[in-house]
């Protein structure tokens, strides 16, 4: 999205566009609107377009920035957020649309006292990185596995994790950190 | 991408009266497609008119088929346990769509309904047939995912739609709302092969249209199979697939729905192999010879001959499957 911050431009369209009183449904934007976001448990009231998707509302606006971005296109998977428990690209998600949901992401995975997710743990205890640009949305998509399958087998985690992709190549790695987390997380 | 405005309608007819603008409106679905297609400046509507909050239910028919939501997402398309049991073939589809976050996402509708793939028509620069410019860059271009059945042109794309295939193959038909009320469309007449009139689209929808539901029939004595062939064992599109349907009786195949898919424009019916296979027995040569027949009249493209034999596998092995033999 080469334009998603250019403010004067928002601030100009919203006064002229806001919703005509009409029968029907009621349109909003093009310009800011009001989102309430519930992400890790907590209310985030934003002023935003509705072209701003759930990744850039939260890493620009919320100044969460653990999940990363890095395709913009639902192709790569470090976006990787849980909405209502299942994984979505936050890149492909607009933030209007999540509004009422439960938004989890990366950086809400660690327990108050700043101890890792047993996920977290596995990655750092199997070196299941190299760059580490992807683990965010590995991290994540992992946990909706287990959470979903805490026995999860190596072809469900396989499975589980086939919308995210790593260039450095750590697959057996990671493969290794979500077995290692499913046993730890069973405890 | 472009600013917009946004409608988040609570009906299917508050979201028809609210495709009417001056500008450009488009639905959003799972917005999967849409959204890509919007950063890359492929599209730039005014307006984006939600339909998840339509209807994403899947109910029993009382004539013994099923009625599926446009805004079924694709992963409660796969888990739901009716679909799975009358119509395997399209369960088989569904878990292989896209990645777990795609398919949390994408909608049944948007599955059916997203733009090609074509990596001209998805770059900005290439102002194609389907962009409203006057020529398809894949004829001299490359093209090896290209279509090789349907090529008469204007436009070679392969239609994207993994369900869509499926769908075709048990004989759906697509509910349509417009300003005009609904109808239902076979889904043979729902994709439209490209021609200089209609090129900007892959089916019938108007502007002011949305697709509801895909109705698919009670299955009656059938095997089905599916088979997709791809680069990547995942998030990746299929080289080529199929989905056969045969109505049997006891070993013999009395009739049958062969559908290829990523091969043509639209989802492509083969003629040719439904032939040869009525009153054939139902075994791995029945299969062999069915592929040969389905890709009979093939005619590829400068790079892109070889997916003549995938295609010729795919619905080999979609025969073989739904006979339950081993295609390793």
């Amino acid at each position: 999205m080469k334009s998603a911050g250019v403010t004067s431009l928002a601030t100009a369209v919203t006064t002229a566009t806001v919703a005509q009183a009409q029968t029907g449904p009621r349109l909003v934007g093009p310009g800011d609107v009001p989102v309430t976001l519930m992400v890790n448990g907590k209310r985030l009231e934003l002023k935003i377009e509705p072209r701003v998707t759930l990744l850039d509302a939260i890493r620009n606006r919320a100044d969460l920035t653990g999940n990363k971005r890095v395709c913009d296109r639902g192709t790569c998977g470090a976006c990787t957020m849980i909405v209502d428990g299942r994984t979505v690209y936050s890149c492909s998600t607009l933030a209007i649309e999540v509004q009422g949901k439960q938004i989890r992401t990366v950086d809400g995975l660690a327990s108050a006292n700043g101890a890792m997710h047993p996920v977290q743990q596995a990655f750092c205890d199997t070196d299941g990185l190299m760059c580490g640009f992807c683990t965010p949305g590995f991290v994540v998509a992992t946990v909706a596995v287990l959470e979903k399958h805490p026995n999860a087998t190596r072809d469900q985690i396989s499975k589980g994790l086939d919308g995210n992709i790593c260039r450095c190549g750590t697959f057996v790695r990671i493969m290794e950190a979500a077995m290692k987390a499913r046993t730890v997380a069973r405890g | 991408m472009k600013a917009f405005s946004y409608v988040n309608p609570s009906s299917e007819k508050e979201a028809v009266a609210a495709l009417k603008t001056d500008g450009i409106a488009m639905v959003i679905g799972g917005g999967q497609d849409l959204l890509a297609r919007m950063k890359d400046y492929i599209d730039s509507p005014d307006r984006l008119v939600n339909v998840k909050g339509l209807d994403a239910t899947m109910t029993s028919t009382p004539d013994g088929g099923m009625k599926i939501g446009s805004a079924v997402k694709i992963i409660d398309l796969f888990e739901h346990a009716q679909v799975a049991k009358l119509y395997p073939s399209v369960n088989a589809a569904a878990i292989e769509v896209g990645t777990p976050q795609i398919r949390n996402q994408g909608t049944v509708g948007g599955n059916v309904n997203q733009r090609p793939r074509c990596w001209y028509f998805r770059n900005e620069e290439f102002v194609c047939f389907k962009k409203g410019g006057s020529r398809c860059f894949a004829v001299n271009g490359e093209n090896q995912y290209h279509a090789i059945f349907g090529n008469e042109g204007p436009s070679h794309i392969v239609h994207p739609s993994s369900l869509a295939v499926p769908f075709m193959a048990y004989g759906a038909k697509f509910r349509v709302l417009g300003p005009n009320g609904e109808r239902e469309i076979a889904a043979a007449d729902y994709f439209t092969m490209p021609t200089l009139q209609n090129v900007l689209k892959e089916n019938v929808l108007d502007d002011e249209d949305i697709l509801t539901h895909v109705i698919l029939p009670a299955p009656g004595i059938v095997k089905s199979g599916h088979y997709e062939v791809r680069y990547k064992a995942s998030h990746d599109w299929p080289l080529a697939f199929s989905t056969v349907v045969l109505t049997m009786s006891g070993n013999t195949i009395s009739s049958a729905r062969v559908v290829l898919g990523a091969v043509a424009p639209i989802p492509w019916r083969s003629k040719a192999a439904e032939a040869f296979l009525a009153g054939k027995p139902l075994n791995e040569a029945t299969a062999a010879a069915a592929g040969e027949a389905a890709v009979s009249e093939a005619k590829p493209m400068s790079g892109n001959a070889y997916k003549v034999q995938i295609a010729k596998t795919a619905v080999k092995r979609a025969i073989m499957n739904a006979a339950g033999l081993n295609t390793v």
